[in-house]
Parts: structure tokens; sequence; C-alpha cells
């Protein structure tokens, strides 16, 4: 269904724009690198093109009337009339023109609003990852793989994923723009994340929600591999510590990630759900 | 008889203190307004976190009815028994009566006062702490905060009696009793809640 | 517990402005701590440089007499109003500090540690919206409306000295924590769990509590004496349907006062009891539920918002009309549209977490809530383009703000309308994109509507106008800076930079930050030109007066009366026969008239010390309160008890403004009026405006 919101017909408008603003800069969600974010970015162009269809008119008429009606000593052509305080028909139209943009506004945010739902998985088999935020980094679990990264996320490019997430101590909420949007971790409680990488290729994720000192330097690298280089990944951490109990102390620890490993093996069945806790918040239904 | 404002109206028999009482009386209400959003979120947090136990005492470990009966019993009546003051303060049937009518509400709402300290003592003392769980919490926010108001309440009226003593029965002290009987009154309806949603629906 | 707990709480050495400095060892600490300390010294030296000239010119009596103990509408407006410039100052400084360090931190490094950027953000964004706008509107509508309905007072004048004391009150303690530290780093959000006390135990969320408690006790009250005052005290033929627009969105600001501000005393309440007393309210564990608060907290957080622009739509009002010539356009619709505003205020809350995990229905009803704000504001700024439709538009300073507003508001609408969809929203929130649109919302909606309106009523309050010249170099700078320092922000919020970041590593945001560092140093100067505006119009009040006081050919009743205005305004209680009923009379030329039924003696309310006493109090119960001590916490909670008993028992508390003194006062006015000749608007900046109007409508040439 995102797919198809992605090609009404003013893709090639979108196309142009895209040339614009997604070459150069790093410009975010306009420059998408998943199924998601090239969703929300066409949204946007939507709802700016719907705007400007009440933005533009307003600017050309105000230095109109400015312009027209500014008072001048002596003879002035435009007409003035200083009762004329009401009309029936001019409040029609007033109130009808906004009315029937957000009228059309409100179609397209539904449906995208319902499309984009976070908790919505992409495809059938997503590939599962559990993510917990500390303060301040950011613990990976590959739950069917049995291993863990710290501060690195690697997905495989062209599959769906699902992220669970958690925090560990205050609300936080994950960005990686070119990939989805946000969604808040809170403590003793799960939300999910469903997205996608289309391509291989790297990109820097975040927090967005301020939790003290570390904040600005919160950030995680977003890594999308083919399905062999992915495969090499998960077979490297047969070999790296085992996430024990120490590791889950030391990562507790208020701090970056410092000297910690960034990638373990051997984690323990069912942690995730016992740092998360009893508590879902998950209106899907879905576990 | 001319009615400015909802509730009790003094009638043009009180002259100024029923002009004064005007835009006095009405201000109060839209005060009780706000006061009532107030209480009104903290009933909305109370059954958000009512559930929330904490695996420690609960409702049925805690609430003593035959006691909140009591209380209930107490400080409706001290509304009766207010309602009676304002009324002998707009008929005119002395000052005696009034201040009987105000002594014995406040003896009342005294009472509920120390049964309700005495009820949150025993809960304390069983382990219902409000550090316990999200439910005490919330309990423990909403009740008192109604005590807190009835103290109040018995101040503002302890002032009036004082005025009463000092100046008799003039116009500001009519309106501020109009505006006392209000409160007390509104009081009155938040127990009510509170009986229903947090004591009666808690043992549901 | 020894001595020292019990006198001085947890208050310390650690809290004083130099700590942070000892404990430096980096140079990023170093200058971080000087930055820190210079504030504390600039605010202690300020307060003594006051004191000072007020001891010097022994003006603590008449500064007692006349003004803090004054229940009069228009001086406790113009006290409001103080209050809100001083605050906006400091708050202005903060924001060029933090846009400074934002260029600087590119790479690490900067001016000021995380820690300290942290309490910047959170006094900015605190001060800006409880202490400076909040405020600046409430001194305004003070002032204003009671003139416009033609009334003597608002309907409670000690209720309104108290609202103000309460509202200093949190000010002053939001300035002791420059002097002992720290403040809050939760922003002015606050929200838990980081402001919990197993993640911040200190005095800094305290702080905020309280000061927030403070100021939204004092608001509740105001929007009560507001909502009762036009509701009560309108003159005879003032139907509401005849009030000037400006009193409509007073009202409709009051009544959200009364139902907004009581859910953030039950956020702030509630947390409170989570920090001092264990509560488990909104903590992790325990049974807590974080989610509370921010529905609580953003329960209030949305009216608010409405507070703070519906007073800057009166104003608008009031400028688009005055300065076209011409009777406001759509009355009836502008009032719908004021009340439909209102109303759904209360519906989009949700708007303000999206991102907290809602079902996609509940997410995509608010968003659509949210949009259907746009179109009752999109409809007054249609109404406002036909009011200067057909009208003689005369573009003066409160215009260039209007003008700017316009378009400057309508783009701010326009990403209000992209961030209420919450698929955009995903990806926008908590960044620059976010703190660009409120930004875009606030400036040029209410703070240019509170300049505006500075500029346009302040020849009422003082005999005298303000200097044009200096007045269109602020508007120019205002606006240029706003664009300069604001709109880089979408594109960096576009490009994923987050909100309260200190320091940065993507080197492609660098420039971005420049150009609004250079924004900022704009807005700066814009402040500067305010301040030169005033002292040089003070130096000039002689050429700048405007006695007989309708500088400006206004439309409404306070253009009636003399500058300024005497204490009981109107010399008798007026019929009003319709709407705009100043322009009616001037129209007929019954302006001058003597009033019918003659003069009569006034009773005015008598100055109180409570409303000061209230505020004082207050202020040490919140110290005490934030630093544990609780024996002084008690002490001044009693006192404000003991006060209002006391109040209780006063029987004196009007005095009689004698009719010869009335009428004194009116007859030098009147011949004030008669000697002044009524000028055109061509003339309206010059030396030969006296404040007597020749109608616009009447010029010559149609």
């Amino acid at each position: 269904m995102i797919r198809t919101l992605c090609r009404p017909p003013v893709s090639i408008m979108v196309s142009g724009l895209m040339m614009l603003s997604g070459c150069r800069l790093n410009m975010g969600f306009l420059s998408p690198s998943g199924p998601v974010a090239e969703a929300q970015r066409m949204h946007l162009w939507i709802v700016c093109g719907l705007m400007l269809l009440v933005v533009i008119p307003i600017f050309i008429t105000i230095p109109f009337l400015l312009w027209r009606y500014r008072y001048r000593d002596g003879k002035n052509n435009a007409a003035y009339r200083p009762e004329w305080e009401a009309s029936w028909k001019w409040e029609v139209m007033l109130w009808s023109g906004p009315l029937i943009v957000t009228a059309v506004l409100s179609w397209f945010l539904w449906t995208y609003t319902k499309a984009l739902d976070p908790y919505r998985a992409l495809s059938d088999d997503p590939l599962q990852v559990q993510v917990v935020s500390y303060d301040w980094k950011w613990l990976f679990i590959y739950p069917d793989m049995g291993l863990a990264s710290v501060d690195h996320l690697v997905l495989p490019a062209g599959r769906a994923v699902t992220l669970s997430l958690t925090s560990r101590t205050v609300m936080q909420s994950i960005l990686i723009p070119e990939l989805a949007g946000q969604i808040y971790l809170m403590n003793g409680m799960t939300t999910r994340l469903n997205l996608q990488a289309d391509h291989p290729g790297e990109w820097m994720g975040r927090n967005t929600q301020y939790n003290g000192d570390g904040f600005y330097r919160q950030s995680f690298r977003v890594e999308a591999l083919d399905a062999t280089a992915f495969a090499q990944w998960t077979e490297r951490a047969a070999n790296t510590p085992p996430l024990d109990a120490a590791a889950l102390a030391a990562l507790e620890n208020k701090g970056m990630r410092d000297d910690l490993p960034a990638l373990f093996s051997q984690v323990p069945q069912h942690l995730f759900h016992e740092i998360a806790g009893g508590r879902g918040h998950d209106h899907s239904g879905e576990k | 008889m001319s009615s400015r404002h909802p509730g009790l109206n003094l009638g043009e028999a009180h002259g100024a203190a029923h002009e004064a009482a005007e835009k006095e009386v009405f201000g109060f209400w839209v005060f009780m307004m706000s006061d009532a959003i107030l209480f009104g979120l903290l009933f909305a947090t109370y059954v958000v976190l009512q559930g929330n136990t904490n695996g420690g005492p609960g409702p049925s470990d805690l609430f003593e009815i035959p006691s909140v009966l009591i209380q209930t019993v107490l400080l409706l009546t001290s509304s009766l028994t207010a309602g009676l003051a304002q009324l002998a303060m707009k008929h005119a049937l002395g000052t005696r009566r009034i201040v009987i009518w105000l002594l014995i509400s406040l003896a009342l709402a005294l009472s509920f006062i120390a049964l309700e300290v005495r009820d949150l003592l025993t809960m304390i003392s069983k382990g219902g702490i409000p550090e316990a769980s999200g439910f005490l919490s919330a309990f423990f926010a909403l009740i008192p905060l109604h005590g807190l108001h009835v103290v109040a309440a018995c101040l503002w009226l302890l002032a009036l009696l004082g005025q009463i003593a000092r100046y008799g029965l003039d116009d500001a002290v009519k309106t501020g009793m109009l505006r006392l009987g209000i409160l007390w009154h509104f009081l009155d309806i938040v127990w009510i809640g509170i009986f229903t949603i947090v004591y009666v629906g808690g043992l549901a | 517990m020894n001595a020292h707990d019990i006198l001085l709480g947890r208050l310390d050495a650690t809290a004083l402005p130099w700590h942070e400095l000892l404990l430096a060892d980096t140079r990023l600490e170093v200058i971080s701590g000087i930055v820190g300390l210079s504030a504390a010294i600039i605010a202690v030296a300020g307060a003594l440089l006051v004191a000072t000239a007020l001891t010097w010119r022994r003006l603590w009596g008449p500064l007692w007499r006349d003004w803090l103990t004054s229940v009069d509408h228009k001086k406790i407006g113009i006290m409001y109003m103080v209050l809100a410039c001083v605050m906006l100052a400091r708050a202005v400084v903060e924001a060029g500090v933090m846009r400074l360090q934002q260029a600087l931190g590119s790479g690490g490094g900067g001016i000021v540690t995380p820690d300290h950027f942290g309490q910047l953000f959170s006094t900015h964004g605190t001060i800006m919206i409880f202490f400076v706008a909040m405020p600046f509107l409430t001194g305004l509508i003070n002032f204003v409306m009671p003139l416009q309905i033609g009334a003597r007072d608002v309907s409670f004048p000690l209720l309104n000295s108290v609202s103000l004391g309460l509202t200093a009150a949190g000010a002053v303690l939001v300035m002791v924590s420059l002097v002992l530290q720290p403040f809050s780093t939760g922003g002015w959000s606050g929200y838990p769990p980081f402001t919990d006390a197993s993640f911040n135990p200190g005095a800094g969320p305290d702080y905020w509590i309280w000061a927030v408690t403070l100021s939204s006790l004092g608001s509740t009250l105001t929007g009560i004496n507001f909502t009762v005052t036009i509701y009560k005290e309108r003159c005879e033929g003032m139907h509401m349907m005849r009030m000037p627009m400006f009193c409509w969105t007073s009202l409709c600001t009051a009544i959200l006062m009364i139902f907004a501000m009581p859910p953030l005393t039950v956020a702030t309440g509630l947390l409170a009891l989570d920090r001092y007393l264990g509560f488990h309210i909104f903590t992790n564990d325990g049974g807590g539920n974080v989610m509370m608060f921010a529905n609580l907290f953003w329960l209030f957080g949305h009216p608010e918002v409405y507070i703070l622009i519906l007073p800057a739509f009166g104003v608008w009002n009031e400028v688009f009309s005055t300065f076209s010539g011409k009777g406001l356009f759509g009355y009836r619709a502008l009032v719908m549209a004021t009340m439909c505003i209102a109303v759904l205020s209360f519906t989009v809350w949700v708007h303000h977490f999206f991102t907290m995990g809602q079902s996609t229905e509940l997410n995509a009803i608010f968003g659509i809530a949210t949009m259907a704000i746009g179109i009752p504001t999109g409809v007054k700024i249609y109404d406002w383009m036909l009011t200067m439709y057909r009208g003689r538009v005369r573009i003066t300073v409160p215009m260039v703000y209007g003008v700017g507003f316009l378009f400057l508001f309508v783009l701010g609408g326009t990403t209000g309308v992209i961030l209420a969809n919450p698929s955009i929203d995903y990806q926008v929130h908590n960044t620059l994109f976010l703190v660009a649109h409120f930004h875009n919302m606030v400036i040029p909606g209410t703070l240019f509507g509170m300049i505006a309106g500075y500029t346009l009523w302040f020849p009422k309050a003082f005999g005298f106008r303000l200097n044009d010249c200096w007045g269109y170099r602020a508007a120019g700078l205002w606006i240029v800076g706003f664009l300069l320092a604001f709109f880089p922000l979408y594109i960096l919020g576009l490009m994923g930079m987050p909100r309260r970041m200190v320091a940065y590593f993507e080197g492609a945001w660098l420039p971005w930050t420049l150009v609004a560092l250079t924004g900022a140093a704009l807005i700066v100067l814009a402040l500067l030109c305010l301040a030169v505006q005033l002292v040089v119009s003070l130096r000039n009040r002689a050429e700048l007066a405007v006695p007989v006081g309708d500088p400006w050919d206004g439309r409404s009743l306070e253009w009636a009366l003399p500058a300024p205005v005497p204490e009981w305004n109107f010399p008798a209680l007026l019929v009003v026969e319709g709407r705009d009923a100043f322009m009616e009379l001037k129209m007929k030329g019954d302006h001058l008239d003597r009033p019918r039924d003659g003069f009569i003696d006034i009773s005015m309310p008598r100055p109180s010390c409570v409303g000061p006493v209230v505020g004082a109090a207050g202020l040490i119960a919140g110290f005490g309160l934030t630093w544990h001590i609780w024996w002084l916490t008690v002490v001044s909670l009693t006192v404000i008890v003991a006060a209002m008993v006391a109040r209780s028992f006063v029987r004196e508390t009007h005095r009689t403004v004698p009719a010869a003194e009335v009428e004194a006062r009116w007859n030098a006015w009147r011949t004030l009026a008669d000697a002044s000749p009524r000028i055109r608007r061509r003339d309206e900046q010059r030396q030969a405006n006296r404040g007597h109007a020749f109608p616009a409508a009447r010029e010559g040439g149609e």
C-alpha cells in the first residue's frame, strides 16, 4: 500500500524536486532510502502543494491591497467604503475555501496515517530487532541470531525489519530519517517501528528526546548490507564476548559506549522481555 | 424576587448586598469551575492508575466502608446545616440562629476530617502508603486534597464568625456567606464523586 | 539533622554561581563557568542598580504607595508589561548564547557545557511563555479591556493585584536560579521520568515546578477576573455583540485560562508529589504512568498557545481597522471564529506527542482536528485583508508589524498543517523544524502583536507617542532578524537535526546555524532599537504629546478619554448605541460633549498591600520548597493565609473621588481639546498631532 501511495501522477514533479533536494545535501527524509521515508516525503509534497494554493493568493493579494488602498493625501482613485463591514457572499467564500482545502488534506492525512502505521509490518517475514536505549547508548538485540550490537544497527538491504523498542532510563525517541519516522522508547513498555532499507548504505540514527549531558552524542550507525555481507557480519559475531550480567551492568553506566565491545554473542533468550517489563504498549495486538 | 445568580439569592430586601452579590457570587462560581477541572483531572488520574497496585495492598485490603459511610453522613449533614444557616440569613431569622447552624456545620466538618485522618493513618499502618504503588499515589493525591479544601472551608467559616462578632451581619459578611455556601456544597459533590468512584468503584 | 540542614535545607556552597567555575577542568568548562557567573553578576548588579536609583531619588515611597499597592487596572497592566520586558531581555540574551553555541558547537566544543546548555533552553522556554508572553498579554488586556467596555476597573481589583504578585514571584524565582543554581534541564515542558527524583534529584526541576505553579495560579485568577469583568462590568448599551473584537479575544483568552491552567497545576503538583514524597504517579517503577504527564501537560499546553495568540489577534483587529480608516470586516464571523478557535483548542492536545505510540486512528483524528483550527484562523486573515480592502491604509509602525505578521504567520500556519499530519510529524517531531514552527507562530503572532499593541496604546497610557523612526527600524530588524534566525531551522529540521542539541558533528549543519546566528544578532539589535525608542521618546515627550487622547483616529471607547487616563476612567457612566462607539460619537460631532447627567462622586477601590505581600510570601514559599527549607515554607504559607484572613476583616476598601475633582479634570481636558485642532491623518506622525482627530472617513475627496 505504501508503494501505491508513492506513485500518484505527480511523480514527475517529485523527481524534479528530488533532484533539487536529495542529491547534494543530506536532507533527511527528503533523500529517502526506504519505502516508509519515501511515502512520508510524498505526503509532505502533497501537503505543501495544497497549502501553496492557499498561501500564494494571500501573498499576492496583500501587497496589492497595500498599494491600491494606501492612504494618500489628496485624490485617490481607489474606492473608499469606510462603512462596508459585512457581506454574506464573501463570508460563504471565506469559510468554504479553507474548509475544502482542509477536507482534502484530511483525506490525505487519514490515508497516509493509516498506511504508515509504525506498528504495521512491511512484509510477512520481517527481521526482528529489539532495541534498548540507555543513557547514552543503544543496544540492538537480534533474538533470532543470538547476537547484539551497541550503537550499530545492521540491516539486511531489501528486507523488512521490525524494531521492538524500550528504554532502560527515561523517555527517548529513535529517528533514522532516511528510513522511517520516530517512535518513543519508554521504560517498562514496548513500542514498535517497522522499516526497510531499499539498498545497501550507511546512515545515522539518533535520539531526539533530550535526556541529559550525553544527549547530543547519542547517535548510532545504521548500515544496510546485501545478503552476503549480512551473513558475514552475523558469522563474525560468533567470536565476540557474551552479553552476560557484567556486560549488561556496564551498559547501565551513565556514559557513551567508550570501551564497550560493539558486538556481543550468546544473548540470553527473552532478555528483551525481561528488560522491557510486563506492560506491553502494543496497539496492534501483535507480539 | 429578582435572581442575580444561580443558587441562593438574597433578594431585594438585602439592598446593596444583593447588588454586590451578583458579580461576587458569579466570580466564585467561575472559580469553582476551575477547581472542578482540578478535581476532575485527579479523578481521571486515579482511574488510570487504580489498577497499578504494584503487588501491594489494594482497595479491598485498605478501604473501610463503614467509616466512609459515616464520613459521608457527616459531610452531607454539614451541607444541610450550612444551607440552613444561609436560609436563616436570607430570611433574617436572627444572628444567633445563623451562628448556631454555622457552628454545627463546623463541628460536623471537623468530625469528618478527624475520621478521615484516622482512616488514612490506619491505611498507612497497614502498608497503604503512597510510595507503595501508583494506585495509592493517586488515592493520596485526591483524597487529602479534598480534605485540605474542607479544612480551608472551616478556616473561612471561623473567619466569618469572627467578622460577625466584630461587624454583625453586614454586606461583606453576607456575600462571604453566600460564597462559603457554594464552596461547602461543591466539596460535598466532590466527596460524592470520591465515595462512588474511589471507594465503591474500588471495591466493585 | 544538623542546624545547617534545618536552617538552610539543602542549600549550600555548591549552589553559588562560581561553583561551576571552581570545578572546571577543561577549557569549555571554564568558559561555561564564566558565562554562568557573568549572568549571575549581571542579574545581581541590575537589581542593585535599580535599588540604588530608587534610594537615591527617594522613590521607594511613591513606588509602594502609587504602584505596588495600587489596584488600578491601568497601573497593574503597566507593571505586568514592565515585568515582561525585563524578562524578555534575559530570555533573548539566552537565545543569543544558544545560537552562538550552536554555531560554535560544530564538531563539539563551544562556550557552554551540555548541562549549562540544558539550563539555558529550559529557562529560555519557561521565561518566554510564563514570564514574557503571559504577563505581556495580561498587562495589555488589563489596561485596555476595561476602557473598551466602558468600565471603571475590573470586577476584582484586589485579585488583580494578587495575580500580578504571584506572577512576579514566579519570575523572581527564576531570576534567583541564576544566582543560586542550577535550574532544571528538562525543558519548559519538564517531562518525567527525566524530571523525576530518580534522574534529577537536585533543585533544578523544583525551581521549574514552583515558578510555573506560581505563574499558573496567577493566570487562573486573572482568567476569572477578566471573564467576570466582561460579563458584568460592561456599560449600558454595550451588548456583547457591540464590544470591540479585542474584548471578544480577551474573553476567550480568559475562559481558556480558567480551563487550561488547572491541568498544569495538576501536572506539576503531581510531579512535586513524586519528587518530594516519593509518590508513583509518573515514575518508571512502582506503578507509575509516564504517559499521563504528557497528556496532562499538553491538555494545558495546547490551549496555552491559544491563550498566547488570541490577544495578539485582538490587537490585530484594532490595528487593521484603525489604520485602514475602516470598521473591522466580518465582525460576526470573527466572533464565531474566535469562539471556534477557543473550543477547538481543547481537542487537539495529542498532536504534541503523535510519536508516543497511540493507535493510528487516534492520531489521525487529532491530526484532522488540528488542521480544522486552521479554518477559523484563515477566515480571520481574510477578514483582516478585507478590512484593508476599500480602506485608506496608513503604514504606521503597528501596521509594519501587522503586515509582517500576515505574511509570516501564514507561513507558520502552513508548517503547522504539515506538522498536523502524523506521518510527516514522525519525521520532524522534536527537530528544529518544530522549533522553527512554534517560533514562527509566537514571534510574528504574539510578539509582533504585543509590540504593535504597545505602540498603539502607549500614548493612551503615558500621554505621548513613541518615536516613529526608531519604531520602523525596530520593526524592520525584527522581521528580517526573525527570517534569518528561524527559516534555516526549518531546513535543519528537515535534515534531521534534533532540538536541544548543544553540539553536533554534521558539517552540513554549520552554514545554517551561522545564518541563524546572524538573525539572532539582528533580533538583539531590534530589541536595542526598542530601548532607544523609549529613551528618545521620553526625552522628546513634549513634542510627541497627545493629551487629548485620540492620536490614531480610534474607533473604540478608550480613545474618548484623555491621555494619560484619570484613575476613574470615565467621568460619567456611558450609554452606548452601537459598535465602534467612539467613532459614532466623532462622526456625529458629539465626542466632546459634557456628560448628559453631570458629574457625581465616584467610589474607587483603595490601594492594598495584600497583592505584594502574597507575591513576596509566594516567592519565599517557592524558594523554601525548592531548597527544602521547610520552616521558611511553613512561615510564608501562613503569611498568605493570614493576609487573606486579615483582608476579610477590612471594611474601608473604597475611597470617594469628589464630583468636583472629576469635573475639574474633565474641564481641563475639554479646554485642551478645544485648543487643539482636529488633524487629518496626513499629520498623524507630526508634532501637530495633539490627540484630537478628524475622522478619516470624513476627509475630503470622496
